[in-house]
């Protein structure tokens, strides 16, 4: 046992660290014991990232180590992980990255802690779709879970929202988004302007809809809606009465064979469209630019209904305190300063700040990406891939046409348990 | 033959039966709890309420004739089992017979073994995948049934469907069969085999009265394998199945993910007591335990 023990490490420094811990540990306040503060500082200068995979770039974190000296360590695990995480090991990680419509589950809990606005630099410049649900002046849909609804805390460590805006703020906005169909134009060989296509009977089995049960049953909703067949009040918030018409719509379709598949990850979807399976479906925007990249034409098409949109920002565990707090603070600031922004932006998804994100990129990009511009010159992925050619322009326009549609938000129904078990019955059927 | 039974095989049995009340039979327990506990939003709260499993079996009796979610899943997943069982027992037996009988050199037997064991090199998941771009829209199969004039419109049915699910399943666990089976027929005595063929039996005659009879143990232990893989399976149905074939699996796992663990707790309870109920009826059938 002490053989193995000390195969691999050399005596000598497992000696060491063994009293640089016990140093640690007995010591207390002494100073001028230079090897422990400095693996204290250490300590305070790593934090662990909760978040999903899609937002955890090692470019990022190897920027901010190299600005900031702060290591980030990457937990990524799915969006529901995330969520299990925050609610029964709130004490695994530093700082998460997650959605805006968990936090009406998250908050009650007491597990995260409203951030300070006033320790936030670029507070005041964060997009107006946060603070006042607005673009240029123009009021946004609010169906579903609104980030400006859930951004403010009543106070530090609250239970509660507040209905006024505060110091305390629930999540500091990272990536959003307006999502809609992706098609194959290709296959298709019309224009496709509305949402009522993904139920069109032209598209049996050639149609798909996300697994996800809160998100699918939205697209759904968006799809019945433009049919005609009914008026949702909140498609982020139905009745018992709704989710039963619409999952009964839902399972008539599927019994008439309208679904080649259902899919539950961003790889699934990939696959059902660029082999062809599939020419029309609930997608994410990178998951448009990955089948791009295999040189097939798919689109991420603007509908005239509207986006369904979602939003994610970072929010701290509530007991975090000390340098950890101090580094988080600082990370977060980094990461709103424009370098991340830009990073963000460049990938299609939209960050939090404008302005600094502007002045981190060029000219031509943020023409193409924010303003819909035509291509000046090729665009490059961050990962140096081109996707998309000089003179193309933006599927969907820009950032304000884009966001300006926003039909509705990600949502946590009130009806949720009821959902799920509605869900399951269209999978059954 | 000593008779004393001192404290010796009980110590030496202590660390596998700790481990399983740590592992298996703690988890369990709580698994029992839980499901009688009441949730809302993302807490769980300890009650004792018999909800969970009304809400598993909701209008399952009053909808008669018509099936229930719940019914509808069970029996999907048991239409699997039954299939699967049947082919992976069919091939399975096959593939050991013609180890245990029809090979004769003992070197030739272990390497052909071996050979059986190579997909297991790679993962699951790949070669569950692998199946796609054979069976896809405009996958192999369908571009060379094409080609030679066969079809003309591509075959739907061939992927995201239960034929797709089957043949994956198959695929997957008919090793699972052959080994146990393999291994009871090495343990004929072949002198049994060739005394059936002088008391004049065909070799049909062999097979069904000598062969099967003591290959029973086997069968049953990989019936085993095989039936509690598929119900509790729940990312082949999902994968190959396109997510639009319900399994048991699934259900708990979506459960999971909104954090309605009670819920998913008796749905995993019921799912467990199935599973025992089949293996019990099983047993009942081959006495493992003497055979062994």
């Amino acid at each position: 046992m002490t053989d193995k023990l000390f195969s691999g490490v050399s005596r000598r420094s497992f000696l060491k660290t063994t009293a640089a811990v016990a140093g640690t540990i007995g010591a207390g306040k002494i100073t001028g014991f230079p090897y422990v503060s400095s693996a204290r500082a250490q300590e305070a200068k790593t934090l662990r990232y909760l978040g999903t995979a899609v937002n955890q770039s090692k470019e990022i974190a190897d920027k901010v180590k190299e600005d900031l000296g702060i290591t980030i360590e990457y937990v990524p695990v799915t969006t529901d992980e995330v969520t299990k995480r925050i609610i029964t090991q709130p004490n695994t990680f530093d700082i998460v990255d997650t959605e805006y419509f968990s936090l009406k589950k998250f908050v009650p809990s007491g597990n995260l802690m409203g951030m300070d606005a006033t320790k936030i630099k670029e507070f005041d410049n964060i997009t107006p779709v946060f603070t006042k649900g607005e673009i240029g002046g123009k009021k946004i849909g609010d169906q579903g879970t609104a980030p400006w609804e859930v951004l403010y805390l009543k106070e530090n460590k609250s239970k509660e929202f507040a209905t006024e805006p505060t110091q305390w703020i629930s999540l500091i906005p990272t990536t959003y988004n307006a999502d809609t169909l992706g098609i194959r134009p290709d296959l298709i060989g019309r224009p496709i302007e509305s949402w009522s296509e993904l139920l069109n009977p032209e598209f049996k089995g050639k149609a798909s809809i996300l697994n996800i049960p809160s998100i699918g049953i939205m697209d759904a909703a968006m799809a019945i809606e433009a049919t005609g067949k009914y008026k949702y009040p909140d498609k982020g918030n139905m009745t018992r009465d709704e989710i039963d018409m619409t999952i009964a719509t839902l399972i008539e379709a599927k019994q008439a064979g309208q679904f080649r598949a259902l899919w539950s990850d961003f790889n699934e979807s990939v696959n059902l469209m660029s082999s062809g399976e599939v020419v029309i479906q609930s997608m994410w925007s990178p998951a448009v630019t990955a089948v791009r990249g295999k040189g097939i034409d798919c689109v991420f098409q603007p509908l005239k209904e509207g986006y369904r949109a979602w939003a994610s920002g970072f929010a701290l565990p509530a007991t975090l305190e000390g340098p950890k707090l101090d580094a988080a603070y600082e990370f977060v600031n980094w990461f709103l300063s424009g370098w991340a922004g830009a990073f963000l932006n460049r990938q299609g998804y939209y960050s939090g700040v404008l302005p600094t994100a502007k002045a981190a990129m060029e000219p031509y990009e943020w023409a193409y990406w924010m303003e819909g511009k035509e291509a000046e010159q090729d665009i490059k992925s961050p990962s140096g891939e081109t996707i998309a050619l000089k003179g193309a322009k933006r599927d969907g326009g820009s950032y304000e046409e884009r966001m300006g549609a926003v039909a509705c938000w990600n949502a946590v129904m009130d009806e949720d348990a009821y959902m799920v078990r509605k869900w399951n019955e269209f999978v059954a059927a | 033959m000593s008779t004393r039974v001192g404290i010796a095989p009980y110590l030496q049995a202590l660390p596998l039966a700790l481990v399983f009340f740590l592992f298996l039979v703690i988890p369990l327990v709580f698994i029992l709890v839980v499901s009688f506990w009441t949730y809302e939003n993302y807490s769980i709260q300890p009650a004792f309420v018999v909800q969970n499993y009304m809400d598993v079996f909701d209008r399952c009796i009053v909808r008669l004739p018509d099936l229930c979610t719940t019914f509808k899943t069970y029996l999907s997943t048991l239409y699997f089992c039954v299939i699967v069982w049947v082919l992976t027992l069919l091939i399975g037996f096959t593939v050991a017979y013609f180890l245990a009988f029809e090979v004769r050199s003992k070197a030739v037997q272990s390497v052909l073994f071996l050979v059986c064991t190579i997909p297991f090199w790679t993962s699951n998941v790949i070669r569950m995948i692998s199946w796609i771009p054979l069976l896809g829209r405009e996958g192999l199969v369908n571009q060379t049934l094409q080609n030679i004039g066969a079809i003309d419109m591509p075959l739907d049915w061939l992927l995201y469907s239960k034929f797709s699910v089957t043949i994956t399943f198959v695929h997957l666990f008919t090793f699972f069969m052959v080994v146990p089976i393999y291994n009871s027929m090495l343990r004929i005595d072949r002198s049994l085999i060739e005394a059936a063929r002088d008391a004049g039996a065909t070799g049909w005659q062999t097979l069904t009265n000598v062969i099967i009879p003591l290959s029973k143990t086997g069968i049953a232990i990989g019936s085993i394998f095989v039936v509690t893989i598929v119900m509790g399976d729940f990312i082949t149905i999902g994968l190959m199945g396109g997510q639009q074939i319900a399994s048991v699996g699934k259900t708990i796992s979506v459960e999971i993910s909104y954090l309605q663990f009670p819920i998913a707790a008796a749905n995993a309870v019921v799912l467990l007591l199935t599973v025992l109920i089949m293996i019990f009826a099983l047993t009942r059938v081959v006495d493992i335990r003497k055979e062994l």
